[in-house]
């Protein structure tokens, strides 16, 4: 292969830089007492301290897996910081009170927020640095009972919901970074729509890694009750930084009979450079329990940042008749390593899962799709169609497949779909040879290859997610 | 024989080029006018399509020798892209497949980066929507050409009528159809013809690769070339395929060893 497929991705992060906003970071380490302090400084009940100090003797253990497909050093859990937060000059009442040097981070990132809240009417959860800073349209939404506000409120508010889920997807000791989480989380967002209500609008949060060297570790509740439904925006992105940080996020989903929860998520944060230098380490535990008959959770995501990904947006399909789907985009170039794709759990009868996975790998970088279909012995007339798709841009980067299905039940149905494709040269040469040029090209190949997973995607996420590609692989070709 | 219009579209001169150390074309030489029709013959393997590639900039060839003059740019020092925007176009022996890719955006894309670069307006979608099915008729396409991906699952004659429909589109100075006749039932080589020659004017020329006289009655060339290994060894004008379709390559060899002289 020519130079002309050489060359991947070799773009400057553009939003590589330290907000200077005033931190107050705790002491690095982690041991009981770095717990208790995390625990007195949100002023949380008694009941949350123990659920952490539970998870925390759960950790202590375990040991860090090693099945997934990617390579890394170790990381040290005593050199991280496990809490952060801006020191808010005072209390915000609106958006205009917010610090401005943050605006104007969101600014640099391109998320122009009052436009993102009011001319798309988009309730934004600004999670910065573990911490939320604003929240907007929180009237509106309450005035359907909509509860969205940060993890720290929902405890301080409405405890009893708290207390009532959390937990109950993502079990403390589920697995060793669900583990770590459960015991140091120190925000994220709390969601809570009830019976009947449809969420007359996306609800939004952009989470931001700020601090160096601060691992992150936000969780996330969302319930919808009998009948209602939402649809959650999940975006991020991080600054650029020598060492590696840690992201070990739990996201936990409940639909009651007949509720719908679309979770959909744009990640882009650092990558590392060209030589993987720095970078994000992005192991997320991600679950949605469709626990009532006809619910559905649908989890979309496109990952294009991270130097590793290690994550599989799971549905654990209770109810009969709940639908569980998953639609993915991960885009890996250079060093970058994602080990990601789903489980779908169906328990319950006439259950239905759908995943599309499309994988593209680019410079010396590796991908694995790695997905979980089992049909349990109670689950009659259960359905699964997979279809797991990966690119290859140039000829140094690898694709992976793991499909891992168990059927217990002979009236399953269960099928599954891969091809490998290769932006090859004379690809680009037919697009070049009609006047376009090889970048253009290689974002519209792209684009159309990922098409039906951006169909899935709210509007505006959808044309943020092709110019997240088309930028992700400015460069790739020569 | 006569020219139509003496200024001079596209002149190659000496022309060498390898790919993987091989040389395969060994020194061509030809001069096309504005106007003009000429047609390349010749047998499988003596270097047709890596001509048309290497006019069109094929990453795989390197020229070594010569030089390829396009009205008054040096063809050569320029990439694919602008060769093709600059008026070049290859319609594929081989059409390749993009999956995923809509015709119908791919096609607006090429559209309108050619016509931005040359100075003229882009259409939106809609716009677009209606200069293409009307391109569509003159080549009796069905429009749910549009709704699928490039070329994927098109038959042979559909993947040709399709690079005719890209050249209609992009009205190019240059036309090289490299074999578009092949493959081409009776009836498609007819409506094929009969695009080609609306397309053609005084102001562009077309080179036709084929190895048949049949295209070459529904799109009478000025000029016949014959190639062999990397050369063009004889050049006429209409009769000589009609001669080489009587005799045979073979008898060029002897014809030529009586002549002696051949133009080029
Ligand atoms: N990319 C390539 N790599 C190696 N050999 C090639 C390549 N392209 C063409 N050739 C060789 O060059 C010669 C001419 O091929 P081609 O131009 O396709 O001939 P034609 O179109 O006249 O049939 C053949 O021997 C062919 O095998
Ligand atoms: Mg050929």
């Amino acid at each position: 292969m020519s130079a002309v497929l050489q060359n991947l991705v070799n773009q400057p992060y553009k939003h590589g830089f330290v907000t200077e906003i005033e931190s107050e970071i705790a002491p690095k380490g982690l041991n009981e007492e770095t717990i208790r302090l995390i625990s007195e400084k949100k002023n949380e009940p008694e009941w949350l301290l123990d659920f952490r100090l539970k998870a925390y003797q759960k950790w202590l253990t375990m040991s860090e897996p090693n099945w997934q497909n990617v390579h890394y050093s170790k990381i040290d859990f005593q050199s991280i910081s496990y809490y952060a937060a801006p020191k808010p000059k005072k209390k915000l009442a609106s958006m205009d009170e917010v610090d401005p040097e943050l605006l104007r981070t969101f600014e640099k990132l391109g998320v122009p927020m009052h436009e993102r809240a009011a001319l798309a009417g988009v309730a934004v959860d600004v999670v910065f640095d573990s911490v939320s800073v604003a929240t907007t349209y929180k009237e509106k939404l309450a005035e359907v009972g909509i509860i969205f506000c940060s993890i720290s409120e929902a405890v301080q508010k409405h405890p009893e919901l708290v207390k009532q889920y959390l937990g109950t997807v993502v079990p403390v000791g589920d697995n060793f970074f669900a583990a770590l989480n459960s015991a140091v989380f120190t925000d994220g967002s709390f969601c809570y729509i009830p019976k009947g209500v449809k969420c007359p609008m996306d609800l939004s949060t952009y989470f931001r890694i700020n601090t160096e060297g601060s691992g992150q570790f936000e969780r996330t509740l969302v319930i919808a009750e009998e009948g209602a439904s939402v649809s959650y925006l999940e975006g991020c992105t991080a600054p650029q930084f020598d060492t590696n940080q840690l992201h070990a996020a739990v996201v936990e989903l409940i639909a009651m009979d007949n509720a719908d929860i679309k979770y959909s998520t744009v990640q882009n944060w650092y990558a590392g450079d060209e030589n993987g230098i720095g970078g994000i380490y992005n192991f997320v535990t991600k679950r949605g329990l469709a626990k009532g008959v006809n619910s559905r959770i649908s989890w979309t995501q496109v990952e294009t940042g991270s130097a590793i990904t290690w994550k599989y947006p799971s549905c654990i399909l209770r109810g009969d008749n709940s639908v569980g789907e998953f639609y993915s985009v991960a885009l890996t170039n250079n060093l970058q390593q994602a080990d990601t794709g789903t489980k779908m759990i169906h328990i319950g009868k006439n259950t239905r899962s759908t995943i599309i996975s499309k994988g593209i790998s680019a410079g010396k970088s590796n991908s694995s799709y790695r997905g979980l279909v089992r049909i349990t012995p109670n689950a009659q007339n259960a359905r699964n169609f997979s279809q797991c798709d990966s690119m290859l841009v140039g000829d140094q980067c690898g694709a992976h497949t793991f499909p891992y299905i168990q059927v217990h039940n002979n009236s399953a149905k269960v099928e599954h779909e891969a091809s490998t494709s290769k932006i090859g040269e004379d690809q680009l040469f037919y697009f070049a040879q009609r006047g376009i040029d090889s970048e253009e090209a290689v974002s519209m190949i792209v684009n159309g290859f990922c098409k039906e997973v951006f169909q899935q995607l709210p509007m505006e996420f959808a044309v943020e997610a092709t110019k997240l590609l088309s930028f992700k692989l400015e460069g790739s070709v020569g | 024989m006569i020219s139509k219009n003496n200024q001079t579209l596209l002149n190659v001169q000496n022309l060498h080029a390898n790919t993987q150390d091989t040389e395969i074309l060994k020194g061509i030489n030809l001069t096309v006018n504005h106007g003009e029709i000429h047609a390349i013959m010749g047998l499988n393997g003596s270097g047709k399509s890596t001509f048309a590639k290497v006019l069109a900039g094929h990453p795989d060839y390197i020229v070594t020798q010569g030089n390829i003059q396009f009205e008054q740019q040096d063809l050569l020092a320029l990439p694919p892209e602008e060769r093709a925007q600059a008026g070049v176009f290859l319609a594929f022996q081989y059409p390749i497949e993009i999956p995923g890719v809509a015709n119908s955006q791919f096609l607006r894309l090429a559209y309108n980066t050619v016509q931005s670069k040359r100075g003229n307006d882009e259409l939106d979608p809609l716009e677009f929507d209606d200069f293409v099915r009307e391109k569509m008729k003159l080549l009796e396409m069905n429009p749910d050409f549009l709704d699928r991906s490039v070329n994927e699952g098109f038959s042979g004659g559909e993947k040709k009528r399709n690079e005719i429909l890209q050249m209609a589109l992009l009205e190019p100075k240059l036309g090289i159809l490299d074999e578009t006749d092949s493959g081409l039932d009776i009836d498609a080589l007819k409506i094929v013809a009969k695009g080609v020659n609306h397309l053609r004017n005084e102001q562009n020329a077309i080179i036709l690769i084929t190895h048949y006289q049949r295209l070459l009655d529904h799109i009478v060339p000025d000029y016949v070339h014959v190639m062999e290994a990397g050369r063009i060894i004889k050049t006429g004008g209409k009769e000589l395929a009609l001669e080489l379709e009587k005799h045979g390559y073979d008898w060029l060899h002897n014809d030529q060893q009586k002549n002696a002289g051949v133009s080029v």
